[in-house]
């Protein structure tokens, strides 16, 4: 439901990175969302054409980074995988656990097209 | 460092900002917030309410839990003690705000057309529309939806989320982004629990430490008047630590985006 809202804020950054390099536009962009961050990708994806209508990445591709979610247990130091609704530490079953991956919401990477000008010399 | 302007980059670490990837392309590493521009504007927010001393909190729950309900009885219960403005949000209707207002508290509500949560933008003009001086609590009540609010941060210290008795007690578990960040569980219409028989209020706390949130669980019914005490002195706890965390120039975000942004910070 809000992704689109989402989707908007994604143009609005890729848009600033492509000013930020004085580049032509976008032509990948790499987002990655952990399931715990409430964005669905798939969502994300659908909507982001709508958002990018006439802008500089309109014909980028949009790809999506894997974020497993992890915990690190506070009671035994333990690092686990877990489950979205049972965020307990894997090793002891406590809950005092927190989240070290698994609620990103990250624009990585941007694959620019380059004006000539800004290229680094090689 | 400056990362808006490019001014950051110089003619020693370009090579590290223009990776070549194919002919005429360049791939820029960015690791920033997807949602950046609204947390920008959340801080902005929240330092606004920190030079003012108020405590603002963020309600959310489903449509026709009590949020509403809650803080009438709280306003109420507080009119001598504290100052109050209230923030409605709703897809429609300025129903919420007049029934604050009737109370003599200051209401803006905010009407969002079709959007299904608050954002901070929306929140900063309402903020715009109202007079905060001598404001000590804000309450910002969210969209009635259990999916959407929790993603964007309002500028809010705390995150209040109600659970009433006549929704299933495995929400938490059903919808874990939202009671992940919640800094409270208010488990709401319990005057109902003696002619439920499927809803246990310990169940529903279980469900939340599954989240592994350590959040109190306060049991109430505002329209009883049952459990408001320590909700209410909850409330008084939070905004003394509030002012103590202003008087020595500190604030507070929501524990979940706290925690997370650190991490990221720490991982980037």
């Amino acid at each position: 439901m809000h992704e689109l809202a989402v989707a908007q804020a994604l143009v609005e950054q890729v848009d600033a990175v492509i000013d930020q390099h004085q580049a032509h536009g976008a032509t990948l962009i790499r987002v990655r969302i952990g399931p715990l961050a409430g964005v669905v990708p798939e969502l994300l994806a659908s909507a982001f054409p709508l958002a990018a209508a006439g802008r500089r990445m309109q014909h980028a591709g949009l790809e999506f980074a894997h974020a497993p979610i992890r915990v690190r247990c506070q009671t035994c130091g333990a690092e686990t995988e877990a489950a979205m609704n049972r965020l307990l530490c894997g090793a002891c079953g406590d809950w005092h656990t927190r989240i070290i991956s698994g609620d990103e919401l990250l624009l990585e990477s941007v694959e620019l097209e380059t004006v000539p000008s800004l290229t680094p010399e090689s | 460092m400056c990362d808006t302007c490019g001014c950051n980059l110089t003619p020693g670490n370009r090579h590290l900002a223009f990776k070549p990837v194919a002919g005429g392309a360049t791939a820029v590493s960015v690791l920033k917030g997807l949602l950046a521009k609204n947390d920008d504007q959340a801080a902005h927010n929240r330092q606004h309410f920190d030079r003012r001393g108020i405590l603002a909190l963020n309600l959310m729950s489903s449509p026709g839990s009590g949020k509403t309900a809650l803080l009438e009885a709280t306003l109420v219960a507080l009119k001598d003690e504290f100052t109050c403005a209230v923030i409605e949000g709703d897809l429609e209707t300025e129903n919420d705000a007049e029934r604050i207002r009737a109370l003599g508290v200051t209401a803006h509500q905010i009407v969002t057309g079709t959007a299904c949560h608050l954002d901070a933008h929306l929140v900063h003009d309402a903020l715009h529309h109202m007079n905060l001086d001598g404001v000590d609590l804000l309450f910002i009540e969210n969209v009635g939806n259990l999916v959407c609010p929790a993603s964007f941060d309002l500028g809010q210290h705390l995150n209040v989320t109600l659970l009433s008795v006549t929704e299933g007690d495995d929400k938490p578990a059903k919808y874990p982004v939202m009671f992940r960040a919640a800094d409270a569980l208010l488990l709401t219409k319990t005057d109902l629990l003696p002619v439920l028989d499927d809803f246990d209020p310990a169940r529903a706390e279980a469900h939340l430490r599954e989240l592994a949130n350590p959040a109190p669980v306060m049991r109430l019914s505002a329209r009883k008047g049952m459990g408001m005490d320590a909700w209410l002195a909850w409330l008084r706890e939070q905004l003394a630590a509030q002012r103590a965390r202003v008087a020595v120039g500190q604030s507070r975000r929501p524990a979940i985006q706290r925690d997370g942004q650190q991490y990221h910070q720490a991982g980037a």
